[in-house]
């Protein structure tokens, strides 16, 4: 897993709601069998103009999206255009519980606000969309001019971020209780 | 002994290593895999030397990329998806992994399969990298999609890293009215719920209309879960399940059959065990429900009109559309109708759009692709003339696939085009870009076909 502990940029406001996978990358460009360069290809139908009217975008590392961003279907590829594209950090009140998991898996870190604390922020970065917000995973803070927000994230993913752990290898670490598992419980299929 | 839902039962029944500050460690019983979502998975466990630790428990099949109009895959029609199911093949030889592949007479929709071949059974914990996986839940089976990052996890490990999910019912009572099926039942939760009102939940459909459902339509049900934000949506099994299940390839047999159906018997949620949240339906109250948006939530019932609601994405959805609020969608001329996708290409399914459409034909300027869930769904419904009477509706009959429910082959909508889709997904460009999709039953697909606009089936049939 790729570490991520502070993220200090300008960002993006595209807040629309129920934004799907779909919308992130259409499925027609699934069809590539490696990880790399989806970034070209993120939100290549939808080309919203909060995104693609920002002549430097692309620098800009912090996306503030709308509630249940990343809704639809699993394909890892969304978070993979997202990460390619060069995003790092995800700000909003809520994403869709698939693609939460994945974007961790490949070192974005998606920040739930509550409805206040959003509403806060995004007030603030309309007002000065050129000033420069940090995101600290470490201290589990949004700052921007004096603002700092607190946010959750549950201990386990925090440290899998901040030390980039390999959760494949912490799975493979339990071997012995996987055997046990598999002989105390064999499958009838 | 606390009280449990069936979904705990299920959970704490897998668990390897308890949830702390870590997630728990769950075991898979079944891992479904295919060609869009697994090769980068494949990679990672090549890199890392490792080996698939349970091709036993694992199954393959190609259906997203494919084409439904012949069982071979030249590079010369599609590169990229020749490459990625060449992809999968190599894997699977590999690997040693069971593949149903394209030439293969099981072939068919990943959740369709499952279920077919007896793999997909209750009380199981089965993933797929593909988010209607939810669709297995039917048979009272813990069942969900992830990511490729976890498709990887679970081929060298047979385990996931999870954290257990809210319970929430879908209480389903009383008796359908005439012409409304399990579709027009999701259609109604989702837009009741919001598409995303499910979230870090999984959905449990009981009550008396649930429990009246044939497996096709629990399968319906359960497949359009993740549309309403939940992961995972369930029906705990009885005889309907027991009866669908015995005598497949892969259902235990004879001693074992025995001992899994007691097992099976104690699948469901104990009285007085606690949902988190409840939702209560009417059955009766339940119209033919019919999408005009751009999620699967912006639904209604088909005589009804457009709402007017002021927001954002309602405009930007009514925009794309080219529709607007407060009209009907009753009479809407339509281009496309599409009947299949792992939502409703079964027997039951094809049975209903050819129960409208027989000594009919569809309307000259509509097209009408029947897409089958799986080749052994095409040889059932061939066996019965179903392909005949669509053929002399002028539909074309297909070999199974996604097909026009993803666009990632050669089916697809023209920009600006109308469908009707027994689908999922209406999203913006999801039957190809600009294309736009009306999500509904078999029966309205059918009854639509026929006038070539969107028709309420019960004045079509005078019922």
């Amino acid at each position: 897993m790729t570490k991520l502990d502070r993220v200090t940029s300008r960002a993006v406001c595209f807040t629309a709601e129920n934004i799907n996978t779909d919308q992130i990358i259409p499925a027609r460009f699934l069809k590539r069998i490696d990880k790399t360069g989806f970034g070209d290809l993120l939100f290549a139908d939808l080309r919203p103009t909060e995104v693609f009217g920002l002549p430097d975008a692309r620098q800009r590392q912090i996306l503030i999206a709308g509630a249940n961003f990343g809704s639809g279907s699993s394909r890892e590829h969304a978070v993979w255009a997202i990460r390619d594209f060069e995003f790092r950090v995800l700000i909003s009140t809520s994403f869709a519980d698939i693609f939460k998991e994945n974007s961790l898996k490949n070192g974005v870190l998606a920040i739930e606000l509550d409805p206040e604390q959003y509403r806060q922020l995004l007030g603030a970065v309309r007002k000065s969309p050129e000033t420069e917000l940090t995101a600290d995973l470490a201290q589990q803070r949004v700052s921007f001019k004096g603002l700092a927000l607190h946010f959750n994230v549950n201990s386990f993913s925090k440290t899998c971020l901040l030390e980039g752990l390999d959760e494949m290898g912490y799975i493979l670490r339990h071997e012995a209780e996987i055997s046990a598992f598999e002989r105390e419980f064999p499958s009838l299929a | 002994m606390q009280p449990k839902t069936l979904y705990d039962k299920i959970w704490e029944s897998h668990i390897v290593v308890p949830e702390t500050d870590a997630p728990a460690i769950l075991f898979v019983d079944l891992h479904l895999i295919h060609e869009v979502t697994s090769p980068q998975a494949f990679d990672e466990i090549k890199k890392r030397g490792l080996r698939v630790r349970r091709t036993d428990l694992t199954v393959a099949t190609a259906d997203h990329s494919i084409p439904t109009t012949t069982r071979v895959l030249s590079a010369a029609d599609d590169e990229m998806a020749f490459l990625q199911v060449t992809a999968l093949e190599k894997n699977c030889k590999e690997f040693g992994i069971p593949l149903y592949g394209l030439g293969s007479p099981q072939q068919g929709i990943v959740h369709v399969i499952g279920p077919e071949l007896g793999v997909t059974q209750p009380g199981k914990t089965i993933v797929c990298g593909d988010s209607h996986t939810s669709t297995h839940g039917a048979f009272g089976a813990l069942a969900f999609g992830i990511g490729t990052t976890e498709v990887g996890y679970v081929l060298a490990s047979q385990c996931l890293l999870q954290r257990k999910a809210k319970n929430f019912e879908i209480r389903v009572d009383g008796q359908f009215k005439n012409g409304v099926t399990a579709k027009d039942v999701i259609l109604y939760v989702i837009s009741r719920i919001g598409v995303g009102g499910g979230t870090g939940h999984v959905f449990e459909y009981t009550g008396s209309a649930v429990r009246s459902m044939n497996m096709d339509a629990r399968m319906t049900l359960c497949n359009m879960s993740i549309e309403g934000g939940a992961r995972a949506g369930m029906v705990a099994p009885d005889d309907t399940t027991f009866e669908y299940l015995a005598g497949r390839p892969h259902a235990p047999k004879g001693a074992d059959w025995d001992k899994a159906l007691s097992r099976w018997r104690t699948l469901k949620t104990d009285d007085g065990a606690q949902y988190d949240r409840q939702l209560s339906i009417d059955a009766g109250a339940v119209e033919r429900m019919i999408s005009f948006g751009t999620n699967p939530g912006m639904s209604i019932s088909i005589t009804g009109v457009i709402p007017d609601d002021d927001t954002e994405e309602l405009r930007r959805a009514l925009e794309y559309m080219d529709l607007r609020p407060g009209q009907p969608l009753l009479g809407h001329p339509i281009d496309v109708v599409f009947i299949g996708s792992c939502t409703n290409s079964r027997l039951s399914d094809l049975r209903a759009a050819a129960e409208i459409l027989r000594g009919r034909k569809v309307a000259p300027n509509v097209r009408t692709v029947v897409v089958p869930g799986s080749q052994q769904i095409k040889r059932l419904a061939e066996d019965e003339g179903l392909d005949r009477i669509f053929k002399e509706a002028v539909a074309e009959w297909r070999e199974s696939g996604c097909s026009m429910c993803i666009a990632m082959n050669a089916d697809r909508l023209e920009p600006g085009q109308y469908s009707i889709s027994t689908s999922n997904r209406n999203f913006e460009g999801r039957q190809g870009p600009g294309g736009r999709t009306l999500l509904a039953s078999p029966l309205t697909a059918a009854a639509s076909a026929v006038t070539g606009r969107v028709t309420d089936l019960r004045r079509m049939l005078n019922l």
